[in-house]
């Protein structure tokens, strides 16, 4: 695989997460307290960087076979989930991913909590709040990292499409100073879905003893096939389907 | 006791997530990628096969239900 494709694949599964992330933090800082939800974020920042640190030589002390059998099967299990779920939500069968929505949601529940101080933190709620969310998204993003990155023997890369994706979120966030409607989340989405479903296909093969035809040019034809068949999974779903995509049928997550 | 559950429960939905058969049927096909690959027949097309199946057929788990509600709700 090219370092391009190593770069998009993270940059984009990073994207996703942040913004998803900034609608937490955002919602925590606007309602309540913006020190406490910008401490929250800091340490989560700083717990990721520890769990990136501490697995980060343990998975590439792994050899190439093993680590490509085990990393494949998750990255296919975790593929699959993705794109499953953007399956769905494409052929209306799920609601849509609506970070106003959401922001609307998190800001009212952070809204109706009571206040408490704890130790350095004025308020408890708007640091945990936003430490959850950091914590939670950036995990799914670090496992994306750390995995593609060990496989091409450049975690340097990945790290870099990570912090660029967080680095534009954040600068688009502040400019903005409201959630990330606008990104297309969905799209990425199953975009992302589609890049980890096929290398999870290809790497699990790999690490499993199977020989690609062509090698590494066989992922030229494992992703478009990948993505050609989750977009007919699609329209298949929506003629199955009777229910219309904007009615009471889709189902938030 | 809780949080020990609470723990194990984070991580299965991280790893498996919704659907548990797809963790399953992945691990299994990747056994019999390893299987078939120690033979002369080539292995690669275990894994693409596996997804062509399971991929509709979870698909179709969440749509069958809706479908009938669907159906049943225009019936009545």
């Amino acid at each position: 695989m090219s370092g391009g494709a190593l770069f998009v694949a993270v940059f984009l599964a990073c994207v996703v997460e942040a913004v998803e992330a900034l609608t937490i933090v955002l919602a925590a800082g606007t309602s309540r307290d913006w020190r406490s939800a910008i401490t929250g974020v800091l340490a989560g920042v700083v717990v990721l960087a520890l769990i990136v640190a501490v697995l980060g030589p343990a998975v590439t002390a792994i050899p190439l076979g093993g680590l490509r059998l085990v990393v494949g099967g998750l990255l296919l299990i975790f593929g699959l989930q993705w794109l499953r779920k953007a399956i769905l939500r494409a052929s209306g069968l799920k609601a849509l991913h609506d970070e106003d929505a959401i922001y609307a949601t998190e800001l009212a529940a952070a809204q109706a909590a009571p206040t408490g101080r704890r130790g350095l933190v004025a308020d408890w709620y708007s640091f945990t709040l936003s430490f959850k969310g950091v914590v939670l998204e950036g995990l799914e993003v670090a496992f994306i990292a750390l995995t593609f990155g060990a496989n091409q023997r450049n975690i340097p890369l990945a790290a870099i499409a990570a912090l660029a994706a967080v680095l534009v979120v954040t600068i688009a966030g502040i400019a903005v100073r409201a959630p990330l409607a606008r990104v297309p989340e969905n799209t990425m989405k199953f975009v992302v879905g589609i890049m980890l479903t096929s290398f999870g296909i290809f790497w699990g093969a790999e690490g499993a003893g199977a020989v690609w035809p062509g090698a590494d040019a066989a992922l030229l034809v494992v992703v478009p096939a990948v993505a050609v068949f989750a977009l007919a999974s699609v329209v298949v779903l929506r003629r199955a389907t009777t229910t219309p995509a904007t009615t009471g049928g889709a189902v938030a997550s | 006791m809780k949080r020990v559950r609470a723990f194990g429960a984070f991580w299965y939905d991280f790893i498996v997530g919704d659907d548990w058969r797809v963790a399953v049927a992945v691990v299994v096909a990747l056994a019999v990628t390893y299987g078939v690959s120690t033979t002369a027949v080539p292995a690669w097309w275990v894994l693409p096969v596996t997804v062509a199946i399971l991929l509709p057929l979870s698909l179709w788990r969440v749509a069958r239900p809706r479908r009938a509600i669907s159906l049943r709700s225009e019936d009545g």
